[in-house]
């Protein structure tokens, strides 16, 4: 196999440029290898985040040609013959250095998040759940923290100040696995209205168009969380439940 | 010019944030003592996010019989017997307790019919043990133990590399190393370390293994005269993946044959059966008929060779190989497509389905996959005390695959998982007691401070020199040729001269631009433990003089009762390392009698619920 034109972004906060790589290519790899291999022959400090190269732990997140995508999972023979390959750091999130980003907003906004509160064991003293019970938050379970879903999500990618008042796609996933979880006894409903901004969520579905673990991010967590908060809020026997309860609204 | 350093203190540090260090911390934080986690990459993308088919424990949720003393007797025979037997102990009846815990904090594990967490068979383990989801059991755990941590005040320095621990006469009082992200050199003023670090798998050319396994925590252990034991008994997964080129190694889950996957051969022989060992020849069906009933009738089968330890199966791959029964790219196949249902594969397997379609165009419902061994573990690492896991070095503790003696010779998946719950609380808890104790925090030598940063600095003032990432690449290929699945004393030695030679060039490797996420920085400085590890593995490698387990030497074939009671002990001093043998501890009489029950008339198990999934 012959070789291919790469152009990846070098620089930093302060801003950089593309450069071109011309890179041989053997066959099955995948962008990572060929930026590896740029980097251990033409590149020595080219920065690059990865871990495990194999799709699990969702370091190598970028934009090829583009689009947001994990590096170590694009085949290079999914291009075209002859055609460049652009490889930039995710747009959502501040430039460290090449193709490495601040994603500390992530962790941060995790935080935050009320934490699971199990209710009691049976009385056998065992807990008991269904395989159909635990199937739907096992998917959102299957989160590899790529934050593909952030970058790609237009609240964020293009407005940073909204930073401060949405969480993103990745944060409503782990919100509704806590929501959902059979056990899990905390509300977090109002916080999801308001301090996680769900509301800014028009459900275009980039979220799940671009989820390497296939999650259905829009459909089974956005859109039940939204049922939620409505029928949380607006309901007028939920409300005067919380009402006679002293919580809050 | 004298480098700022950023200086930081606490009780406890623990170095790596996998499940072990994860773990640890969160038990010294429970402690009361001020904690904190660094770890080299982002927090949760540890290399147990990798781990597929499952944590070990004997639950009894499949199968009533099982309990502690068989899980204690598979993990020592697992082991060829080289095993710490107290740790084997402890491991067996403390895991389950760790997995319910897991539960308890949100994780959610596939199901029993009745509601229980499902358990899945796996190679060396007598019953369906292993605590599971599909085949991503290691992302399970790891969120579910970050998701823990985050909500108890831990500090996490993330992408944080240690370079070195420091100490007051023979006492740790800290670590020192850089901030990736900035450059900026931090230290860590404490009481006690926890080195959860993991391995050094990175040494080979073929490998499961992240990036981060450069063997940091065995460096940092020698330098300050920690011992290290077995350091030549490392596991070669028998299935990695073979093709394509470029992801040769990655892990493809033994659960893959657990769930009913079976090995051929080119000419499409079930080869296993002929590789059957003695040792575990009473226990092991002979027929393929038998070996199928075995996965649903454990009470009238002996278990498919298929399924033995992984040491054994990688040799008998390797073997096949060489005969030239292969297949096209070197492995042999590794087929569920023709044995189990594709809804059924897609289910238990979904990672496995989507790594190969994705990465090799490969549809494992529908064809064999290729497969063959790949550098993924090594059971060597720093002694410790069985109980506390503090090693040799007062205030250093060392938990996981970083440590050593649970696994003896050979390592039984899904025991991994379960050391790093168990040995991770289990150091967490003794490191908060110890830094309870200490009457004082330990003073920092700012003697070691200067050495130190003058040697982290070092490489980025060399422009011109050698490439370090052409010296890495022949460090991988003396590795993987010269101390691989099965090893002989002339090709041992001429590793260790390959490796003094690359020692010296690495010494001068050039650095290309400045402090900020420099990855040519990062792996000069790696690469200097990386050769230290690799020569620690090739001299132990040399010394043991039979075949066990991990470590199999063709000039000397069989194993060797008198070198069963050893083991060998690396240790650093005066900057060279020195090796030695000791004896192993000696195992109770009540224990002893466990292990030697692998007649065929044993007890045999009743599955608690017949035609489980």
């Amino acid at each position: 196999m012959s070789g291919v034109k790469m152009r990846i972004f070098r620089g930093d906060a302060n801003g950089g440029e593309l450069v071109d790589y011309t890179v041989p290519l053997d066959p099955g790899m995948v962008v990572l290898d060929v930026v590896h291999r740029v980097q251990a022959t033409q590149a020595p400090d080219l920065a690059v985040r990865w871990n495990c190269k194999a799709g699990k732990c969702g370091s190598c997140s970028a934009e090829i040609n583009g689009a947001p995508a994990l590096m170590c999972m694009t085949r290079m023979d999914t291009f075209k013959e002859g055609e460049d390959v652009t490889v930039t750091p995710a747009k959502t999130f501040p430039v460290i250095r090449d193709l490495v980003t601040d994603v500390s907003f992530n962790y941060e906004v995790a935080k935050t998040i009320p934490a699971f509160k199990p209710k009691p064991k049976e009385a056998d003293g065992t807990r008991r759940m269904y395989q159909e019970d635990v199937e739907r938050v096992q998917e959102f379970h299957k989160c590899i923290e790529c934050f593909l879903c952030q970058d790609v999500c237009h609240v964020i990618r293009d407005h940073d100040e909204n930073k401060k008042v949405f969480a993103g796609p990745r944060l409503f996933v782990r919100l509704a696995a806590l929501e959902m979880h059979p056990l899990d006894t905390n509300d977090r409903t109002e916080l999801i209205r308001q301090k996680y901004g769900l509301g800014f969520c028009n459900i275009t579905k980039c979220c799940t168009d671009v989820c390497p673990e296939h999650i259905h991010i829009t459909d089974n967590a956005i859109i039940p969380l939204k049922e939620r908060v409505v029928t949380g809020t607006y309901d007028p026997i939920g409300w005067a439940l919380r009402r006679m309860r002293g919580t809050p609204d | 010019m004298t480098e700022d350093v950023t200086r930081h203190e606490y009780d406890v540090i623990v170095i790596g944030a996998g499940g072990a260090g994860l773990r640890a911390a969160i038990e010294a934080s429970a402690m009361g003592v001020r904690t904190a986690l660094i770890c080299k990459s982002l927090l949760g993308k540890a290399h147990t996010v990798m781990a597929e088919g499952g944590i070990a424990a004997a639950m009894g949720n499949v199968w009533k019989e099982d309990n502690w003393k068989v899980h204690f007797r598979d993990t020592m025979r697992g082991g060829k017997l080289l095993n710490n037997w107290r740790m084997a102990q402890i491991h067996a009846q403390e895991a389950p307790e760790r997995v319910l815990e897991l539960e308890e904090w949100g994780a959610l594990f596939d199901r029993t019919k009745d509601g229980l967490i499902l358990q899945r068979d796996f190679g060396g383990h007598r019953y369906a043990r292993l605590a599971h989801v599909g085949d991503r059991t290691g992302l399970e755990m790891i969120r579910t133990l970050q998701d823990h941590a985050v909500h108890k005040g831990i500090d996490v320095y993330m992408e944080t590399t240690m370079y070195r621990l420091l100490r007051e006469d023979g006492r740790i009082s800290g670590a020192i190393g850089y901030d990736r992200q900035t450059g900026a050199l931090v230290l860590f003023h404490a009481k006690a370390v926890i080195l959860a670090t993991g391995g050094v798998g990175k040494a080979w050319k073929i490998t499961s293994n992240s990036w981060e396994y450069t063997g940091d925590g065995f460096g940092m252990a020698l330098d300050v005269g920690a011992d290290l034991i077995d350091m030549e008994m490392t596991q070669f997964h028998p299935t990695g993946m073979v093709a394509p080129t470029s992801v040769r190694g990655l892990l493809v889950t033994e659960g893959v044959r657990g769930d009913g996957g079976t090995l051929k051969n080119a000419a499409g022989e079930r080869f296993m059966f002929k590789y059957v060992p003695e040792f575990f020849r009473a226990e092991t069906a002979d027929n393929e008929a038998e070996a199928d009933r075995w996965y649903e009738d454990k009470r009238n089968n002996k278990r498919t060779p298929d399924l033995l330890p992984r040491d054994e199966v990688a040799r008998a791959i390797n073997a096949e190989v060489k005969a030239g029964r292969g297949s096209p790219h070197g492995g042999v196949f590794l087929d569920i497509a023709s044995r189990r249902s594709p809804d059924y594969i897609r289910k238990r397997l979904p990672s496995m389905y989507h790594q190969f379609m994705q990465l090799a165009g490969v549809d494992i419902t529908k064809t064999p996959m290729e497969v063959g061994p790949t550098l993924h573990y090594i059971m060597g690492g720093v002694r410790v005390d069985a109980d506390s896991a503090q090693s040799t070095v007062p205030g250093l503790f060392a938990a996981g695959e970083v440590a050593a003696g649970l696994h003896g010779s050979n390592r039984l998946g899904g025991n991994s998982l379960s050391d790093l719950l168990v040995f991770g609380r289990r150091a967490g808890l003794y490191a908060a007691e110890y830094a309870k104790r200490l009457a004082r925090m330990p003073l920092i030598d700012e003697a070691q401070v200067t050495k130190y940063t003058r040697e982290i600095t070092a490489p980025l003032e060399r422009h011109l020199g050698e490439n370090p990432y052409t010296l890495y690449a022949e460090l991988q290929e003396t590795m993987q040729d010269l101390v691989g699945i099965i090893r002989t004393e002339s090709e041992l030695q001429q590793a260790v001269v390959r490796i003094d030679a690359l020692r010296a060039r690495a010494g001068g490797a050039a650095v290309a631009g400045g402090r900020v996420y420099n990855p040519s920085w990062h792996l000069a400085l790696d690469l200097q433990t990386l050769l230290l590890i690799s020569e620690a593995v090739t001299r132990s490698a040399l010394m043991r003089e039979e075949s066990r387990g991990g470590h199999t030497r063709d000039d000397f074939p069989k194993p060797d009762p008198a070198w069963g009671k050893k083991n060998v002990v690396t240790r650093k001093r005066a900057g060279q390392l020195e090796l030695r043998t000791e004896p192993l501890p000696v195992i109770p009489e009540e224990l002893q009698v466990l292990i030697g029950d692998d007649k065929p008339g044993a007890p045999v198990a009743v599955p608690v619920e017949a035609g489980k999934e």
